[in-house]
């Protein structure tokens, strides 16, 4: 149960963005912006460090959520399972896994990131850009994660929450609808 | 030296937003509504948000954020500046309320891994007069500042020796609050004249 009174029928994040929306706007622009806007990662491959920052964190809503995006937008279900599991052995190009590596050692804790985890990333072709988005992404789930479980919100066990929300984060993206989320009538 | 090119001589997250201002300003924007405004019931004072922002960054090891947050904190708490030192040292011992530590032991907890944050951790902040929004804005300010110090440590930026350089970063804080430094069209090259 959460450690304070949230709308039963918005689990996980949702109902914390909706109970102090002074701080849930910005944190909705920033989502926006580093997942959805103009990047050279394409939106599929910034869904990754999310998952993959969120499984390190053990934060399974945010994982199960950002997982089901990441297999949305890459088409299949099993990068970012493979990513979870062992960065280096997963199907994905060798700039994107020392970009992860970099998100790992942000999970951990900053000062984690070493300069030869940079190396690997530039000459395997990273920029700048793409070294300080992977960073401040990572940065920001660890953010949700904390948020998410230090008040202790609810995870939906059943897949299909998941695909709705993958659906709606994917699609719509990280915006507030407009008029919010008013509680079903019936 | 930063592991990306920032700009040059401009410390900790200002080289950050000063480098990617669109982001940056939701950073700052986030910073202004939990560290200057609060949950409708909430108690806390600003001076006891900079100061939970300034215990969370020193657990992280992140000096830039813990020295200019303290600063802050003890600009806001004027006469009574010694409980930032005394907390940041030992929350157990400081002259500070009850409830400010049992919010500072939730706080402890988000830092090193928020599943752990009980309901005998919340039970106790509550029944020292911690209310809904205290505990939740304590815990967002934790879980925040756990991003703002990973963003300024993972890009290993400057982080200033001297203690004057951060005084005056926490009278601005304290005064100004957290706006997005202004940088003049084609001025890139000496950001360094905006610093205040």
């Amino acid at each position: 149960m959460p450690h304070i009174p949230l709308p039963e029928q918005l689990p996980g994040i949702t109902g914390l963005l909706e109970y102090r929306l002074d701080t849930a706007a910005p944190i909705r622009e920033l989502t926006q912006i580093l997942l959805r806007g103009e990047s050279t990662l394409s939106q599929g491959e910034r869904e990754l460090i999310a998952a993959l920052v969120s499984s390190r964190n053990c934060t399974n809503f945010c994982e199960a959520a950002h997982t089901k995006a990441a297999d949305i937008l890459l088409g299949d279900d099993e990068t970012a399972r493979a990513v979870k599991h062992d960065i280096e052995t997963a199907p994905i190009s060798e700039k994107m896994k020392a970009l992860l590596q970099i998100a790992a050692f942000t999970q951990k804790n900053g000062r984690e990131v070493t300069p030869e985890a940079i190396t690997r990333a530039h000459e395997a072709g990273a920029t700048d850009r793409e070294i300080h988005d992977t960073v401040l992404i990572a940065a920001l789930f660890c953010l949700y994660n904390k948020y998410v479980d230090g008040l202790a919100t609810v995870a939906p066990t059943n897949p299909a929450f998941y695909q709705t929300l993958g659906e709606r984060i994917t699609g719509r993206g990280y915006v507030r609808p407009p008029g919010g989320y008013p509680v079903p009538t019936s | 030296m930063p592991h990306i090119t920032l700009p040059d001589g401009v410390p900790g997250i200002r080289s950050l937003v000063m480098y990617r201002p669109d982001t940056g300003q939701h950073l700052y924007d986030l910073a202004q509504a939990l560290l200057r405004a609060g949950s409708p019931d909430s108690t806390l004072t600003d001076a006891e948000r900079e100061l939970i922002a300034a215990f969370v960054s020193k657990q992280n090891q992140t000096n830039f954020c813990m020295n200019s947050h303290a600063a802050a904190s003890r600009y806001l708490y004027a006469d009574q500046r010694d409980v930032v030192d005394q907390t940041l040292v030992d929350p157990a011992t400081a002259p500070i309320s009850e409830k400010l530590k049992a919010l500072l032991a939730i706080a402890s907890h988000v830092q090193a891994d928020a599943r752990t944050v009980s309901d005998d951790l919340v039970a106790a902040a509550r029944a020292e007069g911690a209310t809904d929004g205290d505990i939740h804005d304590t815990v967002l300010i934790a879980a925040s500042f756990c991003m703002y110090n990973r963003y300024v440590d993972g890009l290993a930026t400057l982080t200033p020796t001297d203690p004057a350089a951060y005084d005056a970063m926490g009278e601005r804080m304290g005064t100004l609050g957290y706006q997005l430094p202004k940088v003049k069209a084609n001025d890139t090259a000496s950001p360094t004249t905006h610093l205040s």
